[in-house]
Parts: C-alpha cells; structure tokens; sequence
C-alpha cells in the first residue's frame, strides 16, 4: 500500500530524523499510486498502474545543502540516505540565499482526498473507454482519449519540529471526438479530486456534439472579435498570469508587473474592476494542498481584489531581502464570476465568436504577456444571440492583461484543470490569421 | 505514469531556463554516476530470462530493455549555485505480443524473479486488451544482430569531468555577461548518459552507450528609466557529444553575416563569448528599431530554421500522427496518406530536400540501433519538394508499403514503453555554392533571424508563428541594423514552397531540442534538426509590441 496513515508517516519520519547529525534537516516522504487508460481510432492503445513512494533528505551544515533519496525503507537504507546528504552538503558550494528552515507552523486539515478516486481499478478505466467510444461508433465519429488517476499523501518533518501531512486524490479526463470525413473535432475536459463525479459519457457526448457542429466550418477575415471564451478557452491565459505575480522578477524589473524606477504594480488597478482572482485550498469545490514543500501554510490568498494587484508571492529568501511576508506561488485558481451561464452569454452576444479552447499556447513577449497559439476543437459564430455556424480556426496574438482590461461579461465559474474559471465575453480579442486545421 | 516523477525545477528565470525539466530517477551522490554498472553477460542473462517466459507462455514476439539513465543538471544565476541535480534509474521494461495485442510492463527489481514477474505482467495486460483490438499487431521483419555493442563517439565523458570544473565554467561566463551590461544571467548545463541493453526473440542482443550535453543561458538586460526589460538566449545547440563541445573554445565557428558581427557554433562551443556577446545584444535590443509589419524575404540561420523544421516536417511526418493516435494530445496531420500516395503533393520548392537520419555524428538521435533492435540508417522524406515518406516503426512500416522499419522507436525510460519518435529530421544543403554573405546581397527588403525564440503551431500544422533571438533589417543586399518584435506567420506548405535557395554544405550545421514531448503519458525526447541557411520570400512579418 503506497498511502500511510499519518501516524505511519510520523514513526518513519521520526527515525530518519533520529540518524541526522546536520545543524538542520528536512525529510520529505510521499508516495503516489495510480493509473491511466489511453484510446484512439475508437480503440484502447495503452493502459498501466504505478505504485511509488519515495523519502528524500536535505541537509545543511551552515550554508551548504545536500539532497539525497531512496525508495527503500529498511534501517539500514534509511540511515545510508541520511548520510549521504550529509556528505553532499559537505562538499557543496555555499548558497549566499540559504535560508534557515521554518520551525512548527499551522495548516488547516486538507479535504483533498477521495476513496472513490484511490479504488479506481482497470474495469472503471475500461468503462470510461467505452463510455467515449460506443457513443462515437454510432455516430460515425472516432474518439481519442486520455484518462489518468492518482492518489497520495505528502509528509514532512524537520528538525526545528515542522511536522505536516496531507492526502489528495485526482483524476483527470480528456477526450478528443473527430468526424470520419475528418471535417469536424470537438473535445472536452473533466477533472476531480472524487471520482465518482466523473460522467465521461457526458463529457463524451459534448465532445461529439462540438465535433458534428463544427463540420463545413467557413472563413471569416482574421482582426478583432468579441469573443466568448469557455473556461477551458480562458485557464491557460489566466494561470501564465498568475504564475507571473513573482515578487522578485517584478523587483528586479523583468516582469509585466515592473515599474520603471524599480518598482513594482502592488496595489495597482492592472484590469477590469469586475476580476477578482484568489486561492483557496479548502474550496469543497477546488481542495488542494494547505501547505508547500518548503513547509509554508497554504491559506485563502486574495491575489487580485476588483482590478486592483493585492498580493505577490515571495520565497522566504527575497521577502528577508525586502521585510515581506512569505507567500507561497499561487495554485488552483478560483477567479470569481458571475450567476448566468454560457448559453446566457450567448445569448447577450451581437456579433461574436464562440471558442471552445486554445491550444500551443507560447509565450510572445514577458514585457507585455503578449501570448500567441490557436483555437481549436469547436469555433462558431454568433449573431443576435445565437450560435450561426461554425468558422475556421484562428491563431491568436493576445495578453490577458489586455484580455481582462476589454472585460465585456463574466459567467458562473466551472473547474478546469485544477481551477475555477468562468466562461467570459471580452472585447476586441485579437486573431491575426486564419488556420485550416481541424 | 512518468509525469508524476517529473522534479520541476522552476524559479529559474526567464526565457529557456523557465521551461520545466523533466527528471528521472533517484538523485544520488555524483560519484555513483561514475560506477559502471551491471555486467553485459550478466544483463544477458537476463534478458533470456524474459524471452523465454514470453515465448513458453504464449508470445509471439518479445523485446526487454534493461537501463541505466544517468542525468546531471547544474543550474546558475549570476553569482551564485541554484542547484545541482544528479540522478541515476535503473530497471527493466518488457514488451509482448501475445494474441496479437501489444502488452508492456516494467520494473526496478532487475533479478531472475522480477523480470519474470514483470513479464508475466505483460502478457496478462496483452492477453486482456486482445478482446478489444479489431486487428492483430504485425510487424516487418527485423534482422537478429547477435552480441553488438554502439557507443556515441566521444571524447570526453561529461559525467568525469568534476562539478566544480563544470560550476566555474557557468559562473565565469556569467561574470563575463554581468562586466558586458547585462543585470541578469540564469545559465545551466544538461548532460545525459542513456546505457542501454535491448534484445529481442529475433535474436539481438545490443548494448549501448549513449551520451548528450546542453549548456544554454539567459541573459537579461533592463533599462530602469524606461521598466523595458530584452532577453537572449544563449546560440548553442544541445548535441549528441561529450564535453569536448564545451572545451573546444568555439573551434570551427562559422562568422555571421557582414554588419552582425555574430559568431555561430557548429561543434565546439565558447559559452563565455557567447555570454559576453548575448549581454550586449540583449542591451541593442532595448534601443532596436521596431519591425514594421509586413511581407519580408527571410533569411534564416541554422540554429533558427531546426526548430521551423522540427515544428513544420518534423512532427506533421510521424506516422502515429497522421493515422490519428496523436488525435486527443498533439494533434493529427495534414500530410496525409492520399496527399503523399499521389507522389505529388508539393511540400516545398524543388530546392527543398528533407531527410530523417539516425546515424549522423554528434547529433542528439545517433544510435547504432532503435530501441525495437533495428539498426538505423537515413532516408527522404521530401525528395526535390515532394512528400515521399513518413517515420516509421515496425508495427506501422506494412501500411506505408515498407519492408523495413526506419529504426525510430524510442522510450524516454526503462519504465516507459517505447513509441515512433522523431528522428533527426534536416533540410539538406544547397548543391551550388553559395555563402550566406551571397544569399543576403540579392536581398532587397529582408529581415535575418538567429536563434531559437517563441514558437506555436496548430495541431495539424498548417499555420505556425516563429519569433527568434535576434532579428536584423535587410535593405538593398546589406544588413542596415537590429529589429525588434518581430514574428512570421505562415501555412507549412505555402512556406516551404518559398523556399528559393539554401546555402551549400560549408554553412551547415545541427540545431536541437532536448525536451521534445509526446504522448500520453508524456514522454521527453532528443533530436537534431541541420541545415545550412535558407531564403523564404514573401513570408507575412507581425510587430508583437503591446501596450499594456
């Protein structure tokens, strides 16, 4: 069994930290186990478990560190790993950014974790397969599909007696659904901490629909569009964002968040006023991690309140440099939208596009967040509030910067790749040529 | 299944150093990497263990890998060590074909008992999936080679060569980028050790040794007043060498275009010349001039144009793409079946050659034999323009009319089984002689790119847009300045029939990607790209600036 108990992890903490003779050690034990199941041309292609636990140690002698693990769990290993990231310590470098480890902190207790996503066996695979691929036979559509599960605990311990533990379960699904004649694709997502909110027939059925509405799909000239992003459109763009609110590149005036003069845009008005992005890892939504690897608390973190940058991350080395508050990167997003859904914002929409997702999403520009990459799996048109017909592919040149300054209407948030995002209406969304792709 | 065992190492500053690195493996103390190992007798020994399991027990065909990967990473900004990785992973993965299914599985107990065990794993998965399959797997023959044995011919085993050395060399060309102007640097070096034993029912037995290094940087340059910020990676190439590429000060260098001064790397490589050139590069990006959109000819340097072409022929000419297993991740292709049995579909200009080669030295595909056991060789994929072939394995060769498999089967790990992967995929040199000094003086309104920059292409790739390192302005035959912003967006085959010369073979060399992910799982992979300099006309030019 990969997944200890607390107290289980506590005992073989304890003994790893009993063999340390470092001024400070931290040792880490995690173990996962899971599996996958993957299908294409309406048929399974590949399928495998995986079982993993591993312990790792860090060492330090006054400023030199050393890492070490092992995945064997006798005494005798487990004393041999501690020794060894002592010895790397010895003979590494000094880290002038060393910083001293934290002593015991507060986490809340993580409601992560799931039995129905830890006992899922190779029969719920096959049927999550069979889910996609008799609906698509019948309909003269081929089904392609990825669905990969995981459960796990983390645990830590160190010397100054931080002691934490947290369990999580996920699973993940993502089907892609194209028309024999190879005219029309659609796709859809679905992810869960519990697995038994997992419908792959509904997910499945979407995905057909996308794929036989977006068949015959017409060219319309590339240039500045309202558009309407699902929340699998928008995640990508928001969380490039949101894993740029680094306090330190911002300082160091490399980041979109720099001011010239050295400054950064803390407490500045960055986008509508109608976008407020927090996390929260005890969301019964969203339910993460409460704390980092370092051993930071993870808490409800208001990042973006009404438009206005409230918060930026800093590892504990720059936030000594600057007398600021640690705060741990931002995951599992939950930006706040409104009460209507997407088919209300379709039908509150003149002229617009309707996009399902974007995809080869790269970076253009970090001074601006400029990205660029395409939509894909199921573009239509819209007019008078209606869905028209479906168009032609675009590719993109965008900032979600400017994406959330031309802020036109927000919808009810839904989860998506471990956030929650809502569809949105935005103004003058930029495509800059038109693609053939399917 | 590997995802999970992927370390990112972030926090690493911008540009290529922001790109998450997968890791395999235990990490351990360096010394270990040095240790040799499990003997080959004792590997083949083995190894029979496990085809003779599958075989008695209903197999068809069986292969076995058993694997040492080693990999070390040292990352640096200015200053001071990030981080030093050093991982070893050792184990065995088995692969059956029982009632004509495939079967896969793996382990890290490599003695009698668990690749026994591990085998039968396999022919329980092959013998449980077999009701679902609707025809059975068949692959091209493939030759038995007995005992042979492949190493990657280098000079100096990068895994000997002391930490320290390896950490001065990276703080001293950081030093040198910092005393040129720069305000930041993020450097780091990759090196990978693949020891590899492969045999197979057909009769091979194949041990090899297969070596990589990558030393890349970032270097930033900002200017306060103003809060602009430019960056420029570092013009190296990762290549299927040992340390020698990193000691051998720039040796054989190629000299850019008159009016750039740039200095371009073929197989040696001066990191710390290339820093010092990059932070003052990166400042003349501050005050460049800003691209004015439109149609440009282009004239595009090796270490740019590998990536056009990984991204552009590369990826659209795997067969598991175009047949539609790639459908619900990467994408499927364009180059379809009908497209190529017609024998004239115009991927590119007649000047346009393109081949896949296993076997070129130094770059990052080499090896002796895939990891199915076929030994590898080169072929054509476009031939004077035409689409003529694909990539192939053994279980796809038959439907493309192959006797053979093209020797492109790979996995990223014992624990992972093995798949068609791109091999080097390079634009052959022009046949005429011409220097890229030649090329640029018919040049009337153009713009020359260096280095490897943003990238995005759809997922049947049609349309792609390329940004690069550094951009500069073609007036009247000569180069007149540095440009900024700028991108091109194109259709694959209308570009590659804009193709109208290609310099000859004394400007060719390799551009590669050491992290080329597929599948799903995902698994990571190594390849080169050569090529001499090219010439696009008439391609589309956008300014990327913003106001935010």
């Amino acid at each position: 069994m990969a997944i200890l108990t607390k107290e289980e992890a506590r005992q073989i903490l304890e003994k790893v930290l009993s063999f340390s003779k470092a001024d400070e050690c931290t040792v880490s034990l995690t173990g996962t186990q899971g599996g996958n199941i993957r299908y294409a041309r309406n048929e399974v292609s590949t399928s495998g478990e995986e079982t993993n636990r591993n312990l790792t140690i860090l060492s330090s002698f006054g400023k030199r560190s050393g890492t070490a693990s092992i995945n064997e769990f006798d005494d005798a290993s487990l004393e041999k790993v501690v020794r060894r990231a002592e010895e790397l310590a010895k003979l590494a470098p000094e880290n002038p950014e060393f910083v001293s480890i934290l002593g015991p902190q507060q986490y809340a207790e993580s409601a992560a974790f799931f039995d129905s996503t830890a006992n899922i066996n190779p029969e719920f695979r096959a049927k999550v397969a069979e889910n996609s691929i008799v609906p698509a036979t019948q309909k003269d559509v081929t089904a392609a599909g990825f669905l990969q599960h995981s459960s796990g605990f983390d645990s830590m311990m160190n010397s100054k007696k931080l002691f934490a533990y947290q369990k999580n379960s996920n699973v993940d699904f993502t089907v892609t659904m194209r028309t024999s004649d190879g005219q029309g694709s659609g796709w859809a997502s679905r992810d869960f901490n519990d697995a038994s909110k997992l419908n792959a027939a509904e997910a499945s059925e979407i995905a057909i629909q996308k794929a036989v509405n977006s068949r015959a799909a017409k060219a319309i000239e590339p240039g500045k569009y309202t558009v309407i992003l699902e929340p699998a459109a928008a995640v990508t763009l928001i969380d490039n964002m949101m894993s740029n609110f680094n306090a330190r590149t911002a300082d160091e005036g490399r980041s979109f968040l720099s001011k010239p003069g050295g400054k950064n845009k803390l407490n500045e008005k960055i986008v509508d006023e109608r976008v407020t992005i927090y996390t929260d890892p005890m969301d019964p939504n969203l339910p993460g991690s409460t704390w980092t690897n370092e051993g930071l608390p993870r808490t409800r973190t208001e990042w973006i309140k009404n438009g206005v940058v409230q918060k930026l991350y800093y590892d504990r080395f720059w936030a000594s440099q600057k007398g600021a508050e640690a705060v741990a990167p931002p995951n599992n997003i939950i930006m706040q939208g409104g009460t209507g859904s997407l088919e209300d914002l379709i039908k509150g929409t003149e002229r617009g596009v309707l996009v399902t997702r974007l995809w080869y999403i790269r970076a253009v520009d970090p001074q601006t967040l400029l990205y660029t990459g395409l939509t894909r799996d199921g573009t239509f048109y819209i007019e008078n509030g209606q869905i028209k017909y479906p168009v032609k592919n675009f590719r993109f040149n965008e900032s979600p910067v400017i994406m959330l300054n031309n802020l036109d209407a927000l919808g009810k948030p839904q989860r998506v790749e471990g956030n929650l995002i809502p569809p949105m209406r935005i103004r003058d969304f930029t495509f800059t040529s038109l693609s053939d792709a399917v | 299944m590997k995802r999970r065992d992927f370390i990112q190492l972030t926090g690493l500053g911008l540009g290529a150093l922001t790109m998450p690195v997968p890791l395999f493996g235990q990490s351990v103390d360096p010394l270990q990497l040095l240790a040799t190992g499990m003997e080959v007798a004792q590997k083949k020994q083995l190894a029979d263990v496990a085809l003779q399991a599958a075989k008695s027990n209903g197999a068809t065909y069986a292969d076995i890998r058993i694997g040492r990967y080693l990999n070390q990473y040292i990352y640096t900004r200015e200053s001071q060590v990030q981080n030093i990785v050093n991982a070893e992973s050792f184990g065995a993965g088995i692969r059956v074909i029982a009632n004509g299914t495939w079967g896969f599985a793996s382990t890290n107990d490599v003695t009698p008992e668990g690749i026994a065990k591990a085998t039968n794993q396999a022919l329980a998965i092959a013998k449980a999936n077999s009701r679902l399959q609707k025809e059975p797997v068949q692959l091209v023959p493939a030759k038995g080679y007995g005992e042979v044995s492949w190493k990657t011919p280098i000079e100096r085993n990068a895994f000997e060569v002391p930490v320290s050395e390896k950490v001065d060399l990276l703080l001293s060309a950081n030093a040198a980028a910092i005393q040129n102007g720069a305000q930041f640097v993020n450097s780091a070096l990759f090196f990978v050790n693949e020891q590899k034993y492969f045999a197979s029912t057909d009769g091979s037995y194949i041990d090899q040794d297969i070596h990589r290094v990558w030393p890349t940087f970032t270097v930033t340059a900002t200017d306060p007043a103003t809060g602009k910020f430019k960056t420029r990676d570092a013009l190296s190439s990762p290549m299927g060498m040992g340390y020698e590429y990193l000691t051998g000060n720039g040796a054989g260098k190629i000299a850019g275009p008159q009016g750039t001064e740039l200095a371009l790397y073929k197989n040696s490589y001066d990191i710390k010349e290339d820093a010092i050139a990059a932070a003052k590069q990166a400042k003349a990006k501050l005050k460049a001039k800003s691209v004015d959109p439109g149609k440009y000819t282009l004239v595009l340097e090796p270490n740019h144009l590998g990536l056009t072409i990984h991204e552009s022929v590369g990826h659209p000419t795997e067969l598991d793409r175009v047949l539609g297993y790639e459908a619900n991740y990467a994408g499927t292709s364009f180059a379809t079946l009908d497209k190529w049995q017609t024998k004239k579909f115009n991927y590119g200009s007649k000047q346009v050659t393109i081949f896949a080669d296993k076997t070129q030295p130094g770059s990052l595909g080499a090896v002796g034999w895939d990891d199915e056991g076929v030994k590898t060789k080169r072929w054509d994929i476009i031939k004077d323009g035409v689409l003529v072939n694909y990539q192939a394995i053994r279980d796809q060769a038959k439907i493309i009319g192959e006797t053979e498999s093209h020797g492109c089967c790979y996995a990223d790990s014992w624990s992972s089984v093995q798949f068609q992967r791109m091999p080097n995929v390079s634009l052959a040199p022009g046949k005429a002689k011409l220097n890229v000094n030649d090329m640029i003086k018919d040049v009337d309104r153009g713009i020359y790119i260096a280095g490897r920059g943003s990238y995005s292409i759809d997922q049947q790739r049609y349309n792609f847009q390329f940004g690069g390192q550094l951009f500069y302005e073609i007036k009247g035959g000569k180069i007149v300045g540095m440009l900024d912003d700028v991108a091109y967006q194109a259709n694959t085959q209308e570009f590659w029939n804009s193709c109208s010369k290609i310099c000859d073979e004394s400007d060719y060399r390799m551009f590669g990607s050491f992290f080329d992910g597929k599948g799903q799982p995902s698994q990571i992979s190594a390849v080169s790209h050569g090529s001499s300099t090219a010439r696009f006309d008439g391609v589309n030019v956008i300014n990327t600036a913003r106001k935010i």
